[in-house]
């Protein structure tokens, strides 16, 4: 933690150059072995080259770190066996996965973080720019994220969205930059919509704004998410929502904003409105399940976990409407961190490409996140799956979970609709604000109220 | 060859020094030094002498309530855990005549700290729930005929939670004091005539106050320090000192959060110098 001496810029363009031309052969090698994605990866596939050269790729273990949702082990696995190199997946919860990379840079290859994560990481000079001609599928990512609009849509930029942070100008800038580069700070790599869960067979209707949080009806029976820089955002859809508060901007609020959404929270709170506040994955399904809660806000894998019990719970839609309503988005992708070069640094550009090349978009499809080149994702799904996570139609077959345990009967529909609906419907990401600090500090006085 | 005698002095606390100057003392320095200086909100420490992280650390109201609500946790948890604590060790010292079966049941006391404290805590959840057996039980038996909502969720869950964890930390130093009590002592005073209360008052409580002591200064430093139980059995209904410590950590923040954590060693420090002002316990344990 202590004071952090400044950039090695001079050394990691250098490194980025070795990467990016020289040694040829050995690049065809590498590139060779994630050709061979989805066979059996091994001496076989590598026949012909000098054995040396498996050798020395067999020695590389690349470090993915990040939260649990998103570096997963499976995944990890999966790469392995395909790269003919060991990838380990470690997690960390969002804010030690952060610090970890801000203090402890050389102890992780490929960092997982959201698009403000990925500002802080450019801001320290943690990170070394991707370079992106290197990146095969690039031009198929979805231009939600490399240009910030979807079919003509402007995405919302409201909170610090994956396209805003997703550039700089050099490798080594300290500094994001507005538009297209050549070098981009983090590839997405998995993303969703969030928004409420409830319990129909409880609540007896449909739910699709995110008043109904805070309406009287469910005083007692209501959770929030207790992550103070997005659980204050699901609060702000709320207020905006019910007409209470007017935001210029959910994802950067003024501190007179963030005032009033905390007042507004104590409030609530001293009525006895909020049966709890969640801080986990786990936790938001056990309140659910129990029935200590009947509407929370909430992630999509949960919803999926209280179904799976066989218990309802419904993950509402909630389109933009009249200027309010919509989803938080949210989006995880890959950096590169510094200390990368040589052999190295080419088994990690091999890892991002394995990775947007399909069988991680299918997985994760599978528990409802999306792969920011959803074509590749596409080979990896049946005709089924794809129709019912993506094109939000009806499952003509019994849906598997990524492990293999039915989750959906034939019949049953996504919630909240197709991919483009969902997508579009975002009106907020996640961030962390310019008043972060002082958001937080209000934060603990609604804890405490 | 004969040592000066300082020099053999400094030999003795050396087994001490070489834990206290690396493990404290160095980080605290590192700590104190953060509080300090000023950040550039992106995690970066400038080397720029300031004092506002402290002027902000005693000019917000949000400071006293966290401690309030953090130091009322404590009290409640060392009343309950010294109540419980002392009971248990007297019953094992003074009634169990067999001393191989008051060891034993001493060990039966540790078993369920076999197990996680994670997993200790986790499991009043079911119990206390809306649907949990608790209520369910009062149910059905007609007591109550809405579910008590505040057994979970609630400070009166983060206490039990505690007292649960913690009690063990008082009955181990109480049982040691106990044990090396007397028993003629307390012979000679029933001989004298003394009534159970008086022996309890004038033998008993003054010859274990070393272990009550050591006891509380465990529970206190632990409940001060920890933000886990707080978040989980309030159902995040409630905060403490470390809980919006390291949420500032989570943003990088990390002079304020120095600073914080600087206040909080101090606090701390000062209730165990209560303690040990209280009970002497050096002079105690060297009886």
């Amino acid at each position: 933690m202590a004071v952090l001496p400044p950039s090695k810029s001079s050394k990691r363009s250098k490194t980025v150059e070795k990467g990016a031309g020289t040694d040829p052969t050995r690049r065809k090698v590498l590139k060779g072995a994630a050709a061979a994605a989805g066979a059996v990866v091994g001496t076989k596939a590598l026949g012909g080259f000098p054995t040396i050269w498996a050798q020395e790729i067999k020695d590389i273990e690349l470090r993915h770190v990040g939260v649990s949702y998103s570096v997963v082990k499976a995944i990890g696995d999966q790469a392995s066996k395909d790269l003919g190199f060991k990838v380990t997946m470690q997690n960390l919860d969002t804010s030690a996965a952060i610090n970890r990379f801000i203090t402890q840079p050389d102890s992780v290859d490929i960092a997982d973080v959201e698009g403000w994560q990925a500002k802080l990481a450019t801001r320290r000079g943690v990170i070394q720019g991707i370079e992106v001609a290197k990146i095969k599928q690039f031009d198929n990512i979805l231009p939600i994220f490399t240009k910030g609009e979807l079919d003509g849509n402007v995405v919302s930029r409201q909170g610090i969205s994956p396209y805003q942070a997703m550039y700089i100008e050099e490798p080594d800038s300290r500094e994001l930059h507005e538009g297209v580069t050549e070098w981009a700070t983090f590839l997405p790599q998995v993303y969703n919509a969030d928004s409420i869960g409830y319990r129909p067979d409880l609540i007896g209707r449909d739910i699709t704004e995110w008043k109904e949080l805070l309406n009287p009806e469910f005083k007692g029976k209501a959770a929030i998410l207790d992550v103070p820089a997005i659980g204050i955002m699901d609060a702000a859809l709320c207020f905006e929502s019910a007409g209470m508060i007017q935001y210029g901007n959910k994802g950067n609020m003024t501190r007179d904003e963030i005032d009033k959404t905390i007042e507004a929270l104590i409030a609530l709170k001293r009525d006895g409105h909020f049966r709890a506040t969640w801080t986990t994955f786990d936790q938001s399904v056990q309140l659910m399940a129990a029935g200590e809660v009947i509407i929370q806000s909430m992630w999509s894998p949960a919803v999926a976990a209280v179904r799976v019990k066989d218990i309802p719970c419904v993950y509402a839609p909630v389109n933009k409407k009249d200027g309010k309503e919509g989803y938080r988005g949210w989006c995880n992708g890959m950096a590169l961190m510094g200390h990368l070069e040589g052999k190295k640094l080419e088994a990690a550009y091999e890892y991002l490409n394995w990775y947007l090349s399909g069988w991680q978009g299918g997985f994760v499809a599978r528990y409802g996140y999306y792969s920011p080149v959803p074509s590749t994702a596409k080979e990896y799904l049946t005709p089924a799956e794809w129709e019912y996570w993506y094109e939000g139609k009806p499952a003509s077959e019994v849906i598997l979970d990524p492990y293999g345990v039915p989750m959906e009967q034939p019949g049953a529909k996504r919630d909240g609709g197709s991919f483009v609906e969902r997508v579009t419907n975002i009106s907020c990401w996640n961030t962390l604000m310019d008043e972060a600090q002082y958001m937080n500090k209000r934060w603990n006085d609604f804890k405490v109220a | 060859m004969r040592l000066p005698r300082s020099l053999v002095g400094w030999f003795y606390v050396s087994p001490l020094m070489l834990v206290l100057i690396p493990f404290f003392v160095l980080p605290m320095v590192v700590i104190i030094t953060a509080s300090v200086l000023e950040g550039d909100g992106f995690g970066g420490i400038m080397p720029f002498f300031t004092t506002q992280n402290y002027i902000d650390v005693f000019g917000s109201g949000l400071t006293f309530n966290l401690y309030f609500s953090t130091i009322k946790f404590t009290i409640l948890t060392w009343v309950f855990s010294l109540i419980i604590g002392f009971w248990v060790a007297y019953f094992l010292v003074f009634h169990v005549k067999n001393q191989l079966l008051a060891i034993g049941l001493f060990l039966v006391c540790t078993v369920p700290f076999w197990t996680s404290n994670i997993i200790r805590m986790i499991s009043w959840i079911p119990l206390l729930g809306k649907e949990g057996l608790v209520n369910m039980i009062l149910q059905g038996l007609g007591i109550i005929d809405k579910p008590l909502e505040f057994l979970l969720f609630s400070d009166f869950a983060v206490v039990v939670a505690y007292v649960h964890q913690l009690t063990i930390f008082m009955i181990v130093p109480i049982f040691n004091s106990m044990a090396r009590i007397d028993k003629r002592v307390v012979e000679a005073a029933l001989d004298a005539g003394a009534s159970r209360f008086d022996i309890m008052r004038y033998i008993i409580v003054p010859l274990s106050k070393s272990g009550m002591a050591l006891g509380s200064i465990f529970v206190v430093s632990i409940v001060m320090g920890d933000f886990f139980v707080v978040r989980v059995m309030s159902g995040g209904g409630s905060a403490s000192v470390v809980a919006a410590l390291y949420e500032d950590i989570s943003v990088l923040q990390y002079p304020p959060a120095a600073a914080n954590a600087v206040v909080l060693v101090l606090v701390v420090m000062l209730m165990i110098g209560l303690i040990l002002r209280t009970v002497d316990i050096r002079r105690e344990i060297a009886r």
